[in-house]
């Protein structure tokens, strides 16, 4: 039997040939062949989630109440230490130093990750601002949203913190950051279809433990990432009721 | 049930009530004029069990209620209420979330030292195997131009 493994499309392109590493690792692992597609954005994704043909994601958490909700996905593990947050940012020259001072009308620059549009969004509310009064411009990816912003086309940028974080020195002088989120408690998680719910044990076994090991750790980091942490049901649950209040 | 708020807990000059939380008795209430500001980028967070009882809270629950952890998980949520809010606001709450669905509104919460901080709230049932099993509550930053509407528009739903 063979099983279909996604990942959420917004992954960082710098570690794209690791999300393939991991797959390899994990086929060598369960013994199975697994072949992972990967999708350049989350309508595609969602779409072939529809038809049942996932099995295995690491999915982002605007998309995981309708995996567990409606098409049986259970929670495996999350990434350690890593949360998904979000910057407001300006061009440095901007005068404007609190959310609560931009005005309407203004043009917002995002990428089509949900949940870090979603965070932005709300920490924008504040700033009386939203979807009614601002216009939305999407870019592929945040390092062009930095450029929207130096160049004077968008007014604010919406950043997955980490993107920002890991943009380079010269770019981050040219910007201001106006509003870091401080959420905590969303964050991706790797997760698994019906087909392999009776294996849910053992495959969380070999996902904690594999930073135990060289090889398993060298996978780790080409993912970015320390270790994997068990997400048990109900922190799932609590994550998917959270989300819900937020969304609009 | 709720103790009485402490005199030696409160800050700065304070006036006095009591007040009547429905399925929770009376509790004299110290509040202030002071305002503590919504901190930026941060939700604050709890759980209750169906009775309103809370469960869960995060750090910053913790730091804007001034209360401890300790202090707050077994206590009703109404600790927070503040006599400037309105009863018609949490029945339109309790009403809205029996029913199974979202609540959102602006509120005026009481902090352990008499003081206050605005919030919008969401409260949403936690439905678990079909059942309600609880109810989570999210608040995030609220605009100054929605708190100053609810500011004139409170007092006059008593």
């Amino acid at each position: 039997m063979s099983y279909m493994f996604t990942v959420s499309p917004d992954f960082s392109p710098n570690h794209l040939s690791g999300w393939y590493i991991f797959n390899t690792w994990l086929q060598r692992q369960t013994g199975e062949a697994i072949h992972l597609e990967l999708y350049d954005n989350f309508q595609a994704q969602r779409d072939v989630i529809q038809a049942n043909q996932i099995d295995l994601i690491y999915a982002n958490p605007f998309d995981a109440s309708m995996l567990v909700r409606e098409k049986g996905f259970l929670p495996l593990v999350k990434a350690k230490d890593i949360a998904d947050e979000a910057i407001i940012a300006v061009n440095a020259d901007n005068t404007v130093e609190d959310v609560a001072h931009l005005l309407s009308g203004i043009k917002i620059a995002v990428t089509e990750d949900p949940d870090v549009h979603m965070i932005g969004m709300i920490m924008l509310e504040a700033g009386d601002l939203d979807a009614n009064n601002i216009q939305t411009r999407f870019y592929n990816n945040h390092v062009l949203i930095a450029k929207s912003l130096i160049q004077g086309e968008a007014d604010v940028g919406i950043f997955l913190a980490q993107a920002f974080d890991d943009l380079s020195n010269l770019t981050k002088k040219q910007l201001k950051i106006l509003v870091r989120s401080q959420i905590g408690v969303i964050h991706h998680s790797l997760m698994i279809g019906p087909k392999l719910v009776n294996r849910r044990t053992e495959l969380q076994a070999l996902l904690l433990t594999m930073n135990d090991d060289e090889k398993g750790k060298n996978v780790l980091n080409s993912l970015g990432f320390d270790a994997w942490v068990k997400v048990e049901d109900e922190e799932m649950e609590f994550m998917i009721d959270l989300m819900d209040t937020l969304v609009v | 049930m709720l103790s009485d708020m402490k005199r030696e807990d409160i800050v700065g000059d304070y006036k006095e009530v009591v007040l009547n939380l429905y399925c929770n008795g009376s509790r004299k209430i110290f509040y202030t004029e002071i305002e503590t500001p919504y901190p930026d980028g941060k939700l604050i967070v709890s759980t209750t069990d169906k009775l309103g009882i809370i469960t869960h809270v995060n750090q910053s629950f913790i730091e804007m209620s001034g209360y401890s952890e300790d202090e707050l998980i077994g206590m009703p949520h109404s600790i927070l209420r503040h006599p400037d809010m309105p009863a018609v606001a949490f029945k339109d709450l309790w009403d809205t979330v029996n029913r199974g669905e979202k609540w959102q509104g602006f509120v005026k919460n009481l902090r352990k030292d008499g003081g206050y901080y605005w919030v919008k709230a969401t409260v949403i049932p936690n439905i678990r195997n079909g059942q309600v099993v609880g109810y989570t509550s999210v608040r995030r930053k609220p605009s100054r131009k929605k708190v100053n509407e609810c500011i004139q528009l409170y007092p006059t739903l008593f």
